[in-house]
């Protein structure tokens, strides 16, 4: 940004900063218990409080943290809970590259730390926002770090008091029944056409019969199972792979696809 | 309760974090280098959050044993308050309504049941 435009767009840098952070806000209500309960389990499953504080702001992604924490609850293997929490953080790729044209003009630092910032809920209301207003390349960063900041702190002061409150709850509360819970509420947004169904009727399925499998390794061969489930019905369909933008690779790389999908069976 | 010691979970925690923030910055550093994701890259990431989410959420409710005899474990109490909770995040797709409705089902039926 050159030095002209950061004179004149002190106003807008701060209207841009407070509208995203504004944004956000109604979110807050679904983030603060999500967090409680990340710092709860994370205790009672047996992480000292300081790592479990630390986890939220090293990973910052609320459902592979709860899926790691329940599976190093379970002391599964260490292989176990890395690849089960990464194919669950899988997602950001697409929210990277669907929000990177809005970033294209940002310098080096910048890009590295509106990255650490992308999650579901910030990726979300910022893509809305930048598709419907004219923002310059130097606001639009202002909404993005306004919600995403928002976001961050109140995760990590959720996880928190989560954490210290996580000592005195009684167990026959039964507040781990809220870690499915917060996990049905999301799932539903994401169910958008037949084959998301699908692949979460399959998913659901395996998961249940992979469970008896060693090593913990059930959500990661259901996931699998899910996914595979989801693209076949979607080739069958010929709506797979379903996209916003234009199909110029989808011929080329059909054959890719089938290799890849080949290899994670 | 976990047999892992500090050092483990730190271990744990820095794969996983520096693989999550990886996945996060992938294409906002790339884009311009690469011209675009592949569609079908797209495609098959579209079903990681439902099929994901589903597999979170179904063993914490229904589990399988093998032994005496095959069959399902499960508590009639936390079966309902899922289904209420289903509904509730159809109808609404909220998160508070969701747990707290569910969290809410979950105690009054362990009062009557």
């Amino acid at each position: 940004m050159s030095q002209m435009e950061s004179q004149t767009n002190d106003t807008s840098v701060r209207n841009a900063f407070l509208t995203g952070a504004r944004t956000v806000i109604p979110i807050l209500l679904g983030i603060i218990p999500f967090g409680l309960i990340t710092g709860v389990t994370a205790v009672n499953a047996g992480i000292p409080p300081l790592q479990a504080i630390a986890m939220s702001a090293i990973v910052f992604a609320g459902a592979s943290q709860l899926a790691a924490i329940d599976l190093i609850g379970n002391t599964a293997p260490v292989a176990v809970v890395v690849v089960t929490a990464i194919i669950i953080n899988l997602r950001h790729v697409m929210y990277s590259a669907s929000i990177a044209p809005y970033f294209q003009r940002l310098s080096g630092p910048w890009k590295w730390l509106c990255a650490y910032g992308l999650t579901d809920q910030t990726y979300a209301v910022s893509l809305t926002e930048f598709r419907a207003k004219d923002y310059t390349p130097s606001t639009r960063k202002w909404f993005y770090l306004g919600a995403a900041i928002t976001l961050w702190g109140t995760w990590q002061l959720g996880t928190i008091v989560g954490v210290v409150a996580g000592a005195q709850i009684p167990s026959g509360l039964s507040l781990e029944f809220a870690v499915p819970l917060t996990f049905i509420a999301l799932l539903f947004p994401a169910l958008e056409d037949r084959p998301t169904i699908l692949a979460a009727i399959v998913a659901g399925a395996l998961s249940v019969i992979a469970g008896v499998l060693p090593f913990d390794l059930g959500l990661v061969v259901a996931t699998l199972g899910g996914i595979t489930a989801g693209v076949a019905v979607g080739r069958r369909h010929g709506s797979f792979p379903t996209s916003t933008r234009s199909d110029e690779f989808t011929r080329d790389s059909e054959s890719d696809a089938d290799d890849e999908m080949g290899s994670t069976q | 309760m976990t047999g892992y010691d500090p050092m483990t979970i730190w271990l744990v925690f820095f794969i996983v974090g520096i693989g999550t923030y990886a996945l996060r910055l992938s294409f906002i550093i790339l884009f311009g280098r690469l011209d675009d994701v592949p569609v079908w890259i797209e495609g098959v990431l579209r079903f990681v959050p439902p099929a994901a989410l589903a597999a979170l959420i179904v063993p914490a409710i229904i589990s399988l044993s093998l032994g005496p005899s095959l069959g399902l474990v499960f508590e009639h109490e936390k079966v309902l308050a899922g289904a209420i909770a289903t509904l509730v995040a159809w109808r609404t797709k909220r998160v508070l309504p969701t747990i707290g409705i569910g969290m809410l089902a979950l105690w009054g039926l362990q009062l009557v049941l």
